[in-house]
């Protein structure tokens, strides 16, 4: 099993993801994360969906995709020809005596500070998984009280872009 | 024009000419425009299910589009096996629904159900329709989607609000679907790579699915077959592709196939596959499968290409341009030429000569079901259309009758849904009047659907039954007969010799005005189905009184290689289950 990072344009339907969920569900493939939100052109949406499957399978999950009317477009996007970013809001245990440290380790991390209380901060980071899982390593001696994680982000790098042959064919 | 009238227009000018369906609150506002439609014959069924699969009999006797009617929750729901049987065998339907009021979706109102969720997983794809403005394309995209690319079930659901609102009607309408655009032609490269193939082959074999029958590319094949002078083996859903006289013919593979069938495809060097898909029920164990052979696949759905088998030569593509086109290639590559094949045909020919499809008489004395189904097939004639249900009698159908022309065999091949051969013969009926329609069917299925007698009686469509009545559940007896040590549990109908006969099939035609015959005797057979072909003001029935220890040969064991088929033609063989 390898983690694949597939890209799909896809018109805004109603019920768009649940078709696009429901066939990895029920053709037996795993999402790992998901991620949805607007392209560039109106009405059409990308879904960078993470999938951990053979060669052979997602060859047959690509094709079941592409069967489904709403989607018009699906890339897979390899690590090395592409960014890919992970979001994650993480908050943290800090008090007085312990602000300092965590606050050092956010600046290691190039992350940020986006609340504080009195007795825990908020922090925002992005990265690939690496980095995220690198930093909640560090954090959690202090406690950690809570994630919220986004699903994958990637965009191909160079100057091509998904929707571009879409409208020319 | 109200929304309601607009699919009443809609329908009407796609060509639409008959609809089955059935009236309910949320689908009443379409009801009211279509009582005056002089363009489109609605045919009121008797339960959803027979909507949809007589939706399906007309599709698949006529190539054309089906179309069956339902309102919302209970009804549209009714029609969810039809739609799944749609969607395994590729059939060009186009289901519509009534849905409640928009501002009352979602808050569990009364006859509501999700039915665009409920079948997604079985449609091509579905509609869900809030506004009367959308109604026109919406239906215009749906047909489309039906009968294009692989043919297959499109659902249109739409609101009772859209129905009754007004919208300024226009058409042809705008139809946009940027992500659907099926591959029809394929590439020159690729077609050039399967003559060569076949031309280094020495024991080809075409594996013909039904893929050949919804494409219409039977005229077709049969060139390319001549040309190439290979075996042909039909599947279930492609009885008739190839006509079973043609002596390239081994007939069906699988399961149930002929011994000849069966062990070409096991033997083959080369699997020339149109239009089929690897089914489970053709390869028995798929590793095992045929495992000397390279494969050309020729499939217009490009998700079938790799999915169970490795494809030497994969080609997208609508078989009928496919095959035109490789036929001239291989022409052009040829030359003069020819695989060489002298001894796989003397091969198979052997093989044709020491397992014939043959049955023996059952040993209880009474009528023999296959003796029965090749007698109304011989008398019938390829002319006919045979609607099966699903089980033994669906087997030795396929086996017994021999198939001249494609769209003369009907059944439900990857769904196994019994009940479908009434409605469906219903349908077909409809669809093609001048034809003679039988739907042969067991006791068990005719039980499931046989309320839509009373529509084929009230709208005029005078099919024939004949209930290959085995008193039992027949396909499921035979197994517990082989695998499960003769325990019968559950599949006793009591509908056959000595028993209490609940119901009396003859007494139960008779009520729903069919003309009622039982038949008991071989002596008896050739007269009764006279009389049903001569019988034409009404349906007819045959209670066909038949020995239930008859079993379906050849046979496969599930999850063994083919290479172990059973001929097994006077004696239960018996086999090791863990294999």
């Amino acid at each position: 099993m390898s983690t694949h990072v597939l890209s799909l344009l896809v018109e805004n339907k109603p019920g768009l993801l649940t078709r696009v969920a429901g066939l990895f569900a029920r053709r037996g493939f795993n999402i790992e994360s998901l991620a949805v939100g607007h392209s560039e052109v109106e009405g059409l949406s990308r879904i960078t969906v993470v999938v951990d499957v053979d060669q052979l399978p997602l060859e047959q999950v690509t094709k079941q995709l592409n069967k489904l009317v709403n989607v018009i477009k699906i890339v897979e996007l390899d690590y090395e020809q592409s960014v890919q970013r992970e979001h994650m809001l993480i908050k943290v245990r800090a008090d007085n005596q312990t602000r300092s440290q965590v606050l050092e380790a956010v600046t290691l991390f190039r992350a940020s500070v986006v609340d504080v209380a009195s007795d825990s901060i908020v922090i925002e980071v992005t990265g690939n998984s690496g980095k995220t899982g690198a930093l909640l390593k560090v954090l959690e001696p202090y406690g950690i009280k809570e994630i919220a994680q986004s699903g994958l982000l990637a965009i191909g790098r160079g100057p091509k872009s998904i929707t571009e042959r879409v409208y020319k064919n | 024009m109200s929304g309601a009238q607009a699919v009443v227009r809609s329908l009407e000018l796609l060509g639409v000419k008959d609809v089955f369906g059935l009236p309910g609150g949320a689908i009443l506002p379409v009801y009211d425009p279509l009582m005056d439609s002089t363009e489109l014959r609605h045919i009121l069924v008797r339960h959803e299910q027979g909507a949809g699969h007589a939706a399906e009999g007309y599709a698949s006797s006529s190539g054309k589009v089906g179309v069956c009617i339902a309102t919302s929750g209970p009804g549209a729901t009714n029609l969810v096996t039809a739609i799944a049987d749609a969607y395994m065998d590729s059939v060009p339907l186009l289901a519509i629904t009534g849905q409640v009021f928009s501002h009352l979706m979602g808050t569990d109102a009364f006859q509501e159900a999700d039915i665009v969720g409920i079948t997604m997983p079985i449609t091509k794809h579905s509609f869900l329709v809030t506004k009367a403005e959308d109604i026109p394309a919406t239906l215009a995209a749906a047909y489309h989607i039906a009968q294009t690319g692989r043919p297959g079930p499109v659902l249109v659901d739409i609101t009772k609000d859209a129905q009754q609102a007004d919208l300024e009607f226009s058409w042809p309408p705008v139809i946009d679907l940027p992500g659907y655009r099926p591959i029809l032609k394929a590439h020159g490269k690729q077609i050039q790579a399967a003559a060569e193939l076949i031309l280094e082959s020495n024991c080809p074999v075409f594996y013909v699915g039904g893929g050949i029958v919804r494409a219409g590319a039977s005229k077709q094949l049969k060139q390319l077959v001549e040309l190439v002078g290979a075996p042909v083996v039909t599947t279930l859903m492609a009885r008739g592709a190839f006509p079973d006289t043609h002596p390239n013919n081994l007939g069906m593979p699988g399961m149930h196939g002929t011994v000849p069938a069966v062990l070409a495809l096991q033997d083959a060097d080369l699997l020339i596959t149109l239009g089929a898909r690897f089914d489970d029920r053709v390869t028995g164990k798929a590793a095992l499968f045929a495992p000397n052979a390279k494969v050309i696949h020729v499939d217009v759905d490009p998700a079938e290409i790799g999915k169970i088998r490795h494809a030497d030569v994969p080609i997208v593509g609508d078989a009928k341009d496919v095959i035109t086109d490789l036929i001239e290639t291989y022409k052009e590559t040829a030359g003069k030429k020819q695989p060489e094949m002298t001894e796989w045909w003397a091969k198979l020919n052997n093989l044709r000569q020491e397992y014939p499809l043959g049955y023996s008489e059952p040993s209880d004395g009474l009528l023999s079901p296959q003796y029965v189904i090749s007698r109304i097939g011989e008398i019938s004639g390829p002319e006919a259309i045979y609607a099966a249900g699903v089980g033994q009698h669906q087997m030795w159908a396929a086996q017994f009758i021999k198939y001249e022309r494609p769209n003369a065999w009907l059944n439900s091949g990857g769904a196994g849904t019994m009940g479908y051969a009434v409605p469906a013969a219903m349908g077909a009926k409809v669809a093609q009047p001048d034809r003679v329609v039988w739907a042969i069917d067991g006791d068990g299925c005719f039980q499931m659907t046989n309320q839509e007698l009373a529509t084929c009686t009230l709208n005029n469509i005078p099919i024939k039954v004949a209930v290959i009545n085995n008193s039992s559940l027949g396909m499921v007896r035979q197994w517990q007969t082989l695998f499960y040590d003769s325990r019968y549990s559950h599949t006793d109908l009591n509908t056959g010799h000595d028993t209490v006969r609940v119901p009396d099939f003859v007494k139960l035609a008779e009520a729903y005005g069919v003309l009622g015959i039982r038949v008991t005797k071989a002596e008896e057979v050739d007269a009764a189905i006279k009389l049903a072909l001569e019988t034409n003001d009404r349906p007819v029935l045959i209670d066909f009184v038949v020995s239930a220890d008859a079993m379906v040969w050849p046979m496969v064991p599930q999850g063994v290689s083919n290479s172990y088929v059973q001929y097994a033609k006077d004696h239960a063989p018996t086999w090791d289950m863990e294999e």
